[in-house]
């Protein structure tokens, strides 16, 4: 696993003919490569071979309920942010057998499904998403509970991580300090240049077998100029996000406010479509599903995503407990914001802002904060006064 | 476990006012139809066998919606021969596509559509099976989904719950890997107001959902309207979407009867 190795550690420097080469270490240690390239106009995740797969010299608009990709003016080979699919579609997959019964008319016999392990490279991960990943190892690898299906696909997940030098139009991970700089939990992390003649990736291992694949690509000593670059870039990032949260006592703000007009208010709108938290990155709710065969002599269980946005999420015998939008909406955003913390010691919201790009129309978590706050007499603060955490 | 000494239930496949769109999903399940003959006695079924076996049935699948005063009887003979009644599909739950008649005046298209309307007897309104008797379960759909359909027998046989949820097609769009199609091309969709069910196989083929599957469980209209204005879309055109297969849904039927009422 990584080891805690960060910001101010050695840099190196790798001109970006060697990110092939890199790729093509990390896949001669028996790696299956998983990276981001253009599906359908957006940019998903999936298998690639190289960088040829990447979505070289595109960007993207994102806006609450709109995303469109553009052209850039240069060949940046993540110029981009994130799209609406996560890397938890190879690791929390949506529907897996979780066993299956036969019956021969006298005996029931069991069978679990067995766990299926995976050796994922995650090319191309960002901040904001290691910081969910890391939530998830938390939920689903401590404590008395592991999950053995998680447990095997993450057993061994080469993490080729990317600096964001290019935030998008929703995103906020100043905010909840989880980017746009890694900070732990990587085997390498890149932050890439391009500027006028110039591309490279300013690399930082971040264990030791991301080290050991650096050996093998040509890299040099990165020069203090080009450190210097890297950290500008990564500086200016910082306000160049489309959205801020301010997250001082925000447990408190959301649990003090279960009672509030805006929740009405936010329920007109909310269609309760669940896109939402099918495209977070931290969203892990399931729901299992019984079935039999015709003969009725087998039957199985599977496991699928489901989300707090369905009735069927919260009904216990006599009924579902939230029935309106506005109890499902508040029961998200006071988990992500406020409970969250309280189960698992972190907040649910690591600031990808696609839960606001991907609703169809616009719901804003950050707005929904500013707004409680406004309610309480605060004044909105300017991206500048916010400081990341 | 069923032992082969029990009797078979007798299953029987009605049709009212509809295409056969749905019963002919019956008969697409080639792969899975032995199993099913298997299990089941197919009592009375004219679109596939001549054979029939006298009622009581233990299960009536009912398509179509009721259109005509002679229907509006024989349902009520269904329904007491039948100790399970399903209804399938869109005409069957909610009126079908003929239900667009409800939106107007049935006696100004008779002329337009019959050479000699005086033969014509038909009721001002189409309307679905459990608008006349009390419907068991209700299978969404134009036409319904084969995997639903089996689902629901399965559930019968053995006498658990049909895995079918009331959510919403994004939610298959998601768990599919289509990325939404109003929020990355601004193209309107029904999705976000209609049951899953379909697979969402519109929007995997790059068009819009058109609410095959009806509206689903507390379906927000008003708000898809709104946002529909706001991809550029006219109160007629909003209204068009909303009166499909599914439009005398209630939700759907009262979406549109505003829009109707706002455009006038
Ligand atoms: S907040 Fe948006 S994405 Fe989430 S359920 Fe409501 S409408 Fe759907
Ligand atoms: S709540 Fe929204 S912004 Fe926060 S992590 Fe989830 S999808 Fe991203
Ligand atoms: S939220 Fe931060 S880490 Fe995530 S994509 Fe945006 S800038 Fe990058």
């Amino acid at each position: 696993m990584c080891s805690e190795k960060g910001k101010g550690e050695a840099m190196f420097t790798i001109d970006v003919s060697a990110f092939d080469d890199l790729l093509s270490a990390i896949k001669a240690k028996g790696y299956a490569l998983l990276g981001p390239t253009i599906r359908d106009r957006v940019v998903v995740y999936d298998q690639i071979s190289g960088s040829k797969d990447l979505p070289i010299g595109w960007s993207d608009r994102q806006e609450g309920g709109t995303y469109r990709l553009n052209k850039r003016k240069d060949q940046a080979f993540f110029g981009y942010s994130v799209g609406p699919q996560t890397w938890k579609k190879f690791l929390y997959p949506d529907h897996l057998k979780l066993w299956e019964a036969h019956s021969d008319g006298s005996r029931i016999e069991i069978e679990p499904a067995t766990p299926e392990s995976r050796r994922y490279a995650l090319i191309g991960i960002r901040p904001c998403e290691l910081a969910a990943l890391a939530i998830h190892d938390r939920i689903f690898l401590e404590g008395p509970y592991l999950d053995p299906h998680y447990q095997a696909l993450r057993a061994d997940t080469f993490l080729l991580a990317v600096n964001c030098t290019e935030p998008g139009g929703t995103c906020f991970c100043h905010s909840m300090g989880s980017g746009p700089a890694v900070k732990q939990g990587f085997d390498l992390a890149l932050t890439e240049i391009v500027e006028n003649d110039d591309h490279y990736f300013l690399v930082n291992p971040g264990s030791d077998r991301g080290a050991e694949i650096l050996q093998e690509v040509v890299y040099h000593e990165a020069t203090a100029e080009e450190t210097a670059r890297a950290e500008k870039a990564l500086s200016d990032a910082e306000y160049r996000m489309g959205r801020y949260m301010d997250i001082d006592n925000i447990r408190e703000l959301l649990y003090r406010n279960l009672e509030h007009p805006y929740w009405e208010e936010i329920a007109k709108r909310c269609l309760n479509c669940a896109n939402c938290t099918l495209v977070c990155p931290t969203c892990f709710c399931s729901t299992v599903e019984d079935s039999t065969d015709l003969s009725g002599a087998s039957a199985s269980r599977t496991r699928m995503w489901d989300s707090c946005f369905t009735s069927q999420f919260s009904y216990i015998h006599g009924g579902s407990v939230r029935q309106s939008a506005m109890a499902r909406y508040r029961q998200w955003i006071t988990h992500k914001l406020a409970s969250w913390q309280d189960q698992f010691g972190t907040s649910g919201c690591v600031g990808c802002g696609r839960c606001i790009t991907w609703c169809p129309v616009g719901i804003d978590i950050t707005e929904a904060v500013w707004a409680l706050r406004e309610s309480e007499g605060e004044t909105r603060r300017e991206k500048t006064q916010l400081t990341g955490v | 476990m069923k032992t082969s000494t029990q009797p078979k239930p007798k299953i029987a496949v009605w049709k009212f006012a509809s295409c056969d769109g749905c019963q002919l999903s019956l008969l697409d399940c080639e792969d899975e139809i032995l199993a099913l003959a298997g299990s089941v006695e197919i009592a009375y079924f004219p679109e596939a066998s001549r054979a029939f076996v006298k009622g009581p049935y233990d299960l009536s699948l009912v398509e179509g919606s009721i259109t005509t005063p002679h229907d509006a009887e024989r349902i009520h003979k269904v329904r007491r021969s039948s100790r399970v009644l399903i209804t399938i599909g869109a005409c069957a739950t909610a009126g079908g596509i003929q239900a667009l008649r409800n939106f107007s005046d049935v006696n100004d298209y008779i002329p337009m559509v019959y050479a000699s309307p005086e033969y014509i007897t038909t009721l001002k309104k189409s309307t679905p099976i459990n608008e006349h008797v009390y419907v068991d379960y209700e299978l969404r759909g134009c036409p319904i989904s084969k995997h639903q359909l089996l689902e629901v027998l399965n559930a019968y046989l053995n006498g658990r719950k049909p895995n079918i949820v009331p959510r919403s097609v994004c939610m298959e769009c998601k768990a599919g890997g289509n990325p939404c199609l109003m929020v990355a091309e601004g193209i309107p969709c029904l999705g976000p107001v209609t049951q899953a069910g379909c697979g969402a196989i519109c929007p995997s083929y790059h068009r819009g959902c058109f609410g095959c599957f009806g509206p689903k469980e507390t379906p927000n209209t008003a708000s898809l309207s709104d946002w529909f204005s706001r991809l550029g879309l006219s109160k007629p055109a909003i209204l068009q979407q909303f009166r499909g297969y599914n439009g005398y849904a209630e939700p759907f039927r009262k979406e549109s009867e505003i829009l109707e009422y706002e455009s006038e």
